[in-house]
């Protein structure tokens, strides 16, 4: 059954039709051309696909896209549409990534653990890093980024 | 030491920011318009049975359903090495997941429902569960035709058995060797079936158009292999197939040569003028496109009282699933290469490609070497306490050195081996006890060495093309894969250094077989010396023509120009420069008028020519099959919990001796990376199958791979350079190399901490806490 549904994308307000089982990630993926969040697993077990659904981040590939009516969704493009950020500029400097696959997901979930906790140890950073998957890198770049970006005072 | 500028400095990545935006696009990625076709493939559910009818007709009267394709269509025989694998099996399926049918649909959602509508009609057989019991006399045939199948000449398959090939050495005199020997041990070793598991999976999208020319958007490592595998396979002119290759969601060997794209290219055949679009989920990635071969190692090892190894058995019986197209060739290299990097004077090893009803095996991370190392290293490290000689010393006294002869009959190469071994021994404090507060844990140390060449036909080749553009930035088109591995930085700076221009000024292109020229594959660590020298010589083409242009506009001497910040400049006359982007679209205009030169370009090629597979298959013995090794050290400190069994590694050192390391930052990545990597592979990782040859465990919550929560708080990735005589700037490949001390290295650890000797992979707290029983008995 199609259902037409309205949430808010990255500060813009979208309509969509949607079938009652699709999944928010392929509707942002096919639907609307929202491409950094990225289907991994299918089973909310690896990250890739995470995106911020009213500030807290979620697995958009196991959350039906019918539920999100008149939420706030807020992707990569939206965290980066004014410039990329100081977390952004530290995984490039720190070539925090690999393949990059993982990229996008990693970054959302930090952008709501930041938020949070703006200046943490580095434990809580692994801690926080621990739901998304990344085979490449051994995370050690990762979380050196995240660190250097976070640190006190800055 | 040459003074370099770009060369083995630290830098960023140049595909950073596109990573990290998310500018780069991976297959999935790509917009095909709202007239993509979708597949989905039907399964087997049967590890081995015979196909007695297929009936398509209700999955084809679904509206939506543009085709549906089988066996019946399209059963042409395919492989890298040895052509025993069918895009869709005529005849009998070989292990549960198989593709039997696919359909072709509008959505995704019609051509899965169709699927099910499909009417497969079985006759299960006997399957083959174990490649011990598949080499038995009376197992079953897993391929009865194997005395058919089209094969290159180095490879070995038995006709009416179940083995796609055996790789023997015979160096010395074994028996000898053993009777003279002061001590013997002789022990089995195994290694379970692993995935790749990147977090991209396999996709493929593919166009059949009107002019009958394929194109194929792949995630893969090897584009021009799948274009002339395809074009051979198809039977369309090579100049009709294209591959073009995106940014790729993780490889490490899963993405090598080719699987799933053949279904994918046949559905474009049926459905002419549309593109059709095929994504393995999660299951499908673990059930069908490949995973590393599980290893059975017999070691039988003689050595003096003094610690020298005289002799060496090694029998290595691998699991190479239902399809030994790609997997063959890990068994070759690891019969050429089974005596670890050691010099041993007497050597014997049979090391056997097995058939049987699991998942085809290939290419991974390590091409076979983490296997083997497993054993090996773990059986040196129990001959040195036999002998009551450090584990360190005993290694350091066998270690190959250059001129040594390896199990071939080759001289060993330069190789900095030694000075791995004491760089990470002094890392990792070796010989200094540390101890935990907690009476319950107790911390070791383990250690190991290893080597690896790259596993390449003898005639692999590389190529480059590299232009200017008016500003003097320039792009080279080469057909290297960028994996993450940090390819397309290494060959700017490769350039960057010969024509003395900032890397921000170059750009690398992905593979288009169209248009960028060839490169086997990226596989083998070995891109950065092949493709690096490819990229090297069309540098220095372009510089060349530089001067040349130079030369005959301004007549200066051309020996005596050189580049410098982007400028030409003149060793006999230090006022002159003249910038590049002057002069390297438009020439240089005289004096009347007219002008000299032309666009700047280069090209470039390399192919090892010494390199030969011609050996006598008996003994190994009369050619040059690898082009050279490169060696390292790794050596870990954990901690482990007498109470749960579990593991923590506290601490990690591994040494490499990468010749000379372009990108620095980027190799210490490849080391982190791939040491965690192996670590997954020592504790967790294991694909289990039930009795059946169904997995149990295709996904994330049931197979675990490692998360940030297991890194060691200390990591140390070192470097040593001794220079590859043939390798850019003396460069060699050290990508896969990271991820094979890691399972000796943490049993060995083990067994120093709790005197257990674990001879079987994954470390799981299970086998920890019974091995513990087993001994307080």
């Amino acid at each position: 059954m199609k259902r037409e549904i309205t949430f808010t994308l990255n500060d813009d307000i979208v309509s969509v039709y949607v079938e009652s089982d699709e999944k928010l990630l392929d509707v942002l993926r096919y639907k609307l051309g929202i491409k950094s969040p990225k289907q991994g697993c299918g089973r909310g077990e690896c990250g890739s696909c995470s995106v911020l659904l009213n500030g807290k981040s979620v697995r958009s590939c196991i959350i039906y896209a019918v539920e999100i009516d008149g939420q706030k969704i807020e992707t990569l493009e939206g965290i980066q549409k004014n410039g990329i950020t100081k977390l952004q500029r530290s995984f490039v400097e720190h070539n925090a990534f690999q393949c990059g696959f993982c990229a996008s997901g990693v970054t959302i979930t930090m952008t709501e653990f930041l938020r949070k906790n703006p200046y943490p140890k580095i434990a809580e950073i692994k801690e926080a890093l621990s739901g998304n998957l990344c085979r490449c890198t051994g995370y050690k770049s990762i979380v050196d980024a995240i660190a250097d970006a976070t640190k006190e005072g800055e | 030491m040459t003074d370099y500028k770009y060369i083995g400095k630290r830098s960023v990545r140049i595909d950073g920011l596109a990573k990290v935006t998310c500018t780069a696009q991976y297959t999935d990625d790509l917009e095909f318009g709202p007239n993509l076709l979708h597949i989905a493939v039907l399964s087997s559910p049967y590890a081995h049975a015979r196909i007695l009818s297929i009936d398509t007709s209700e999955a084809e009267s679904i509206p939506g359903v543009k085709a549906v394709i089988s066996g019946r269509d399209f059963s042409q025989k395919f492989g890298l090495y040895l052509k025993d694998h069918s895009i869709f099996p005529a005849d009998r399926v070989r292990y549960v997941g198989e593709q039997v049918a696919a359909v072709v649909a509008t959505s995704e959602k019609i051509a899965k429902t169709a699927i099910k509508k499909i009417k497969v009609d079985y006759e299960p057989l006997q399957n083959v569960q174990c490649a011990l019991d598949a080499i038995k006399k009376d197992a079953i045939l897993i391929h009865p035709d194997l005395g058919n199948y089209e094969v290159v000449p180095w490879l070995y398959p038995q006709a009416g058995t179940n083995i796609g090939h055996i790789r023997k050495i015979r160096k010395g005199n074994i028996e000898k060797a053993f009777a003279e020997a002061d001590y013997i041990l002789e022990d089995q070793y195994h290694v379970p079936h692993v995935v790749h598991a990147p977090l991209e999976n396999h996709i493929a999208v593919a166009l059949y158009d009107y002019e009958g020319r394929l194109t194929m958007w792949n995630s893969t490592q090897s584009p021009h292999t799948q274009r002339n595998i395809l074009a051979s396979c198809l039977k369309i002119p090579h100049k009709n197939v294209r591959i073009i290759a995106p940014y790729v969601g993780g490889g490490f060997g899963g993405k090598a040569g080719i699987s799933m794209e053949v279904i994918a290219a046949v559905a474009a055949l049926k459905v002419q003028g549309h593109y059709v679009k095929l994504r393995w989920n999660r299951k499908e990635e673990f059930e069908n496109s490949s995973q590393r071969q599980e290893l059975f190692a017999k070691i039988k090892m003689g050595v003096k009282k003094d610690g020298t190894i005289v002799a060496l058995r090694h029998k290595l019986f691998w699991d190479v699933g239902s399809s030994a197209e790609y997997g063959s060739n890990v068994v070759n290299a690891t019969g050429f290469s089974a005596i670890g990097p050691y010099n041993i004077p007497n050597v014997h090893i049979d090391s056997y490609a097995i058939y049987t009803n699991r998942p085809p095996c290939g290419a991974y991370r390590g091409f076979g070497y983490s296997e083997f190392h497993f054993g090996l290293e773990s059986h040196i490290d129990r001959i040195a306490k036999k002998l009551n000689i450090d584990a360190v010393e005993f290694r350091k006294k066998n270690a190959i050195k250059r001129g040594d002869k390896v199990a071939y009959g080759v001289e060993m190469g330069p190789t900095g081996l030694m000075e791995c071994i004491e760089k990470v021994a002094k890392k990792i404090e070796w010989g200094k006890e540390t101890k935990s507060d907690d009476p319950d844990k107790i911390r070791a140390k383990g250690f190991s060495i290893v080597w690896k060449a790259p596993a390449m036909p003898p005639n692999e080749s590389s190529a480059a093309f590299l232009k200017f553009s008016e500003d003097g930035s320039i792009n080279i088109l080469v057909s290297g894969m960028e994996l993450g591995q940090g390819y397309l930085t290494s060959m700017a700076k490769i350039a960057a250094e010969e024509l003395s221009i900032p890397l921000e000024k170059i750009r690398v292109e992905h593979p288009d077989t169209d248009r960028n020229p060839y490169e086997w594959q990226t596989v083998a660590s070995h891109t950065t010396w092949s493709s690096g020298n490819a990229v090297r010589k069309a540098a220095i083409e372009a510089k060349n023509r530089i001067f040349d242009t130079v030369s005959r506009a301004l007549h200066y001497p051309k020996e005596a120009l050189y580049l410098e910040d982007e400028k030409v400049k003149c060793k006999e006359d230090s006022k002159f420069e003249l910038p590049l982007r002057d002069f390297v679209i438009n020439g240089i205009q005289m004096k009347d008028g007219t002008f000299r030169g032309g666009p700047i370009m280069g090209t470039g090629i390399f192919m090892p020519e010494f390199s030969s597979a011609k050996v006598n298959p008996e003994t190994g013995q009369g050619g040059y099959p690898n082009v050279h090794y490169t060696t390292g050290a790794g050596a870990v400190e954990i901690e482990i919990d007498k109470k749960t069994g579990r593991i923590k590694v506290l601490k990690m050192a591994e040494a490499f001796d990468g010749g000379k390391i372009l990108n620095p930052e980027l190799a210490e990545g490849q080391i982190i990376g791939g040491f965690m990597q192996g670590l997954g592979t020592a504790l967790w990782e294991e694909v289990k199958f039930d009795e059946n040859g169904k997995i149990l465990n295709p996904n994330f919550t049931d197979y675990k791979i490692p998360t940030a929560l297991e890194t060691p708080d200390e990591m140390y990735p070192i470097f040593v350079e001794v220079p590859q005589p043939d390798g850019p700037y003396g460069a060699r490949g050290i990508g896969e190399h990271t991820m094979i001390p890691v399972m000796p290295a943490v049993g060995n650890a083990i067994a120093n901490g709790l005197g257990i000797r674990l001879k079987e992979v994954p470390f799981t707290p299970e086998k920890i806490l019974d091995a513990l029983e087993e001994k307080g008995k």
